[in-house]
């Protein structure tokens, strides 16, 4: 990196002091972290200082988490601190999870002395070989002088083109000896091999809006990329929609760039997408993909992908270009700028879609709309999971509300039912689907936003996988909503076993469940169950006006499956919808199993 | 039914990455991750004031699939440039062999002929064996392996493949 400051003084620091006045020179507010032998010397220094908040996480795996929720709702960096060997290996499935969804981490590991690496020392791991795959990029410091300068590379690498997790590794001896730091031009750094593109090139722009403009049966199809390339662009996506007057749907890490509410807005695409939004992926004529990767929940089987559109495919990563899906016209660059050079020039070219082709393809749309379905029904006192999650939205909305999921049913009804209006609100697991994953995202939202309500939608089955965070949650008086839907069984699985595997329904029943109430009375937070459909309005308030933590034990009707769904190796136009009369026991061949 | 088995053509791929520890290790580990062949790779550092190190990967794919490694390989951090030598115009390609051959009498003699032809030359002799040093494209050295097989051919070493673009254009 260059863009040091000339003539500014140099001091001799420790290794750690180095690593603290980086962090804080970076405007690092908070780490979530956990501490060991390894790294002692560095909370020696956080224990030195008052700039930065340490947030004592219960394991590893939740401080990376944390700080991905940290990262999500706030579009900052988030930064974890763990020690080496089993510290840094319980950060590999953060890690992984911030490498899939693309969320940027500074994940700071302890290592044994530089002496002893490679010796099997006590509490050693390969942390920088285990890390590689699962890291956009990682960093073994070998000299104190270089800690500055690899702790703003690591922050510059994480946070721009196509973010991501960043290791640093810390031998214990680089942390202790003396060595110098300058805080450099932040303003003006690059890096010396690294230089992710921004704007779109000026002819693919022109090509682009060429097509957009000549469509007559467009689609907007758009994804986390708008929320990692901020507010701005999600504004711009939101000008880009109404000049336009083109359908809009998104993916699950795209939820919120543009409001759900909007009737140009089609719903969640993919294998529990709407069935609007599928169909008209299916039939578009111009699709035009903003900051999505084409994975394979969304296509469903390749082949029959959209087969007549004409593709344009707008990501800042080049390698996301014709990696599932060939596309007729790549335009690399930020989303943001990209969308900001396509109104520049729709705006210039005075360009104006045929309105009677786009007439035509609102009322096919509407009649799919029409079929409405995600309907379900609430009849009887068993509460259904949607409608749960319908009335939490309600009485939710109008607040300053954060919502985490953990994995499985739960999170796609919160998806499909839930309606986000801003970006920044939704805080998933994407790309890796951790269980676990909710709630110390949780924690790492309410952190970064005190006073604002955070709720996790959470399963009963993956609310177990980083139960630990509860006790995080109480030491700093979290305030969050737990909001478990909880069906009894490991519900996505179950729906999975019973549509594809006969009903032989192979260790997925969530036994020996802990009474849900008794639980947080332990914990010192509040807990309640919520049994029948009648008192769901008034528990859900409860929850809400009752001070500190509160876990609320829904229980669901437990063999709802969640629709609708395109099965595997299907078509999206093949979705199978909760009314279909063979709606619970679709035809799967034996090539649709093995492709999941 | 049985479908036409795809050809794979094979591509020379150049990439010039910063001389940073683990750097083999990431383009390796992204090969062997993401399931893309190797048949054969050369690394050394070809400018130490600026640290830098060529690396020439042979490897093999349908367009998707390469183009797919070309740009897997510019999203690495410490990658300063990668060129696909074999889409980009031609190249000059290159691998040097050390071939060890145990003979006595007629397998001897032929064995010198042979390595002459092929503009060889013997770098180690006694009075039972040679070591041959035999440069040119892969094509080359494969031949002149055959040839010394029945000759008492008992050791080959190979570089792998070298290459860089014909023209005055560098990287
Ligand atoms: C760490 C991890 N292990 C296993 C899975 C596979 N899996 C996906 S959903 C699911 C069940 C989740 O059950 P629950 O949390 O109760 O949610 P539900 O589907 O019932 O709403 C499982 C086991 C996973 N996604 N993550
Ligand atoms: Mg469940």
């Amino acid at each position: 990196m260059s863009g040091t400051e000339q003539n500014s003084e140099t001091t001799t620091l420790s290794g750690a002091e180095i690593l603290i006045r980086a962090l804080t020179d970076q405007g690092v507010e908070v780490i979530f972290g956990y501490p060991g032998g390894a790294v002692l010397p560095i909370y020696d220094a956080l224990f030195a200082q008052n700039n930065i908040r340490h947030i004592l996480v219960r394991q590893e795996g939740g401080a990376v988490h944390a700080a991905e929720g940290y990262a999500r709702s706030t579009g900052k960096p988030g930064v974890v601190l763990v020690t080496s060997g089993p510290g840094a290996t319980n950060a590999v499935t953060g890690l992984t999870d911030a490498m899939m969804d693309s969320i940027p981490i500074i994940c700071l590991t302890g290592q044994v002395a530089s002496h002893l690496i490679g010796n099997d020392a006590f509490q050693e791991a390969d942390t920088i070989g285990i890390t590689r795959p699962c890291t956009k990029h990682n960093y073994l410091v070998q000299d104190t002088d270089e800690m500055g300068r690899i702790v703003h590379e690591a922050f510059y690498v994480a946070t721009h083109g196509r973010p991501g997790p960043v290791v640093i590794d810390l031998p214990k001896d680089i942390c202790v000896n003396q060595g110098h730091y300058e805080k450099p031009d932040l303003e003006n750094l690059h890096h010396k091999t690294y230089r992710p593109p921004m704007e779109g090139k000026a002819t693919s722009i022109m090509r682009a809006v060429e097509m957009m403009a000549g469509a007559r049966r467009p689609i907007f199809y758009t994804g986390g990329g708008l929320i990692n390339s901020g507010p701005e662009a999600c504004a711009r996506l939101r000008e880009l929609v109404r000049l336009t007057g083109y359908p809009i749907t998104s993916t699950l890490m795209g939820l919120g760039a543009y409001p759900a509410s909007d009737d140009r807005f089609l719903g969640m695409l993919g294998m529990h997408g709407t069935y609007e939004a599928n169909n008209a992926m299916h039939d578009c004529d111009v699709m035009i993909c903003l900051g999505a990767r084409f994975d394979d929940r969304i296509t469903g089987r390749l082949d029959a992908f959209s087969p007549n559109s004409r593709k344009i495919h707008v990501d800042i990563d080049p390698s996301s270009i014709n990696k599932n899906i060939s596309v007729d016209l790549p335009v690399i660059g930020d989303v943001g700028k990209v969308i900001e050079q396509m109104l520049a020039q729709w705006k210039s070219g005075g360009y104006k879609p045929d309105p009677s082709a786009l007439n035509d393809w609102w009322t096919t749309i509407q009649k799919w709309r029409s079929r409405d379905c995600l309907a379900y029904t609430q009849d009887t006192d068993i509460i259904k999971p949607q409608y749960a999650i319908q009335r939490l939205y309600e009485l939710t909305k109008d607040q300053d509300t954060y919502i985490t999921t953990e994995v499985g049913q739960h999170q796609m009804w919160a998806a499909q039912f839930y309606k986000f209006e801003e970006p920044n609100r939704w805080m998933t697991s994407g790309g890796l689907g951790t269980m676990g994953y909710g709630l110390p995202a949780a924690v790492g939202v309410q952190i970064a936003h005190p006073n604002s309500l955070v709720v996790d939608i959470s399963g009963e089955a993956s609310f177990m996988m980083n139960v630990q965070e509860l006790s995080t949650a109480m030491q700093y008086r979290l305030p969050l909503k737990i909001f478990i839907l909880n069906n009894r069984w490991m519900g996505m699985v179950r729906q999975w076993q019973q549509l594809l595997h006969g009903s032989r329904f192979s260790e997925t029943y969530s036994e020996a469940l802990p009474d849900f109430v008794k639980l947080a009375d332990s914990f010192g937070a509040t807990g309640l169950v919520i049994e029948r459909s009648g008192e769901l309005d008034d528990s859900i308030r409860k929850m809400l006006e009752t001070d500190g933590l509160v876990i609320a034990d829904v229980r669901v009707a437990q063999e709802e499956n969640c629709f609708p769904m395109v099965p595997s190796g299907a078509a999206h136009n093949e979705m199978i919808l909760a009314d279909d009369q063979n709606a619970e026991r679709p035809k799967v061949t034996g090539d649709g199993m093995a492709l999941v | 039914m049985s479908e036409k088995p795809e050809i794979a053509p094979k591509h020379t791929i150049a990439v010039l990455v910063d001389n940073e520890p683990g750097v083999l290790a990431r383009v390796v580990g992204l090969f062997s991750g993401r399931g893309y062949n190797i048949e054969s790779l050369t690394v050394a550092e070809v400018d130490a004031s600026q640290d830098r190190s060529r690396i020439n990967i042979v490897t093999s794919g349908s367009e998707m699939i390469i183009d797919q490694i070309r740009a897997q390989l510019e999203r690495l951090v410490p990658v300063f440039n990668v060129v696909d030598l074999t889409e980009d115009g031609p190249s000059v390609e290159r691998e040097l062999a050390l071939v060890k051959v145990v003979g006595k009498g007629e397998n001897r003699i032929e064995a010198l002929r042979v390595a002459d032809i092929f503009r060889a030359r013997a770098v180690d002799s006694t009075l039972g064996s040679f070591v041959f040093e035999v440069t040119g494209d892969s094509g080359k050295v494969n031949a002149f392996i055959d040839l010394m097989q029945p000759l008492g051919l008992t050791e080959v070493s190979r570089t792998g493949v070298v290459a860089i673009a014909r023209g005055a254009d560098a990287m």
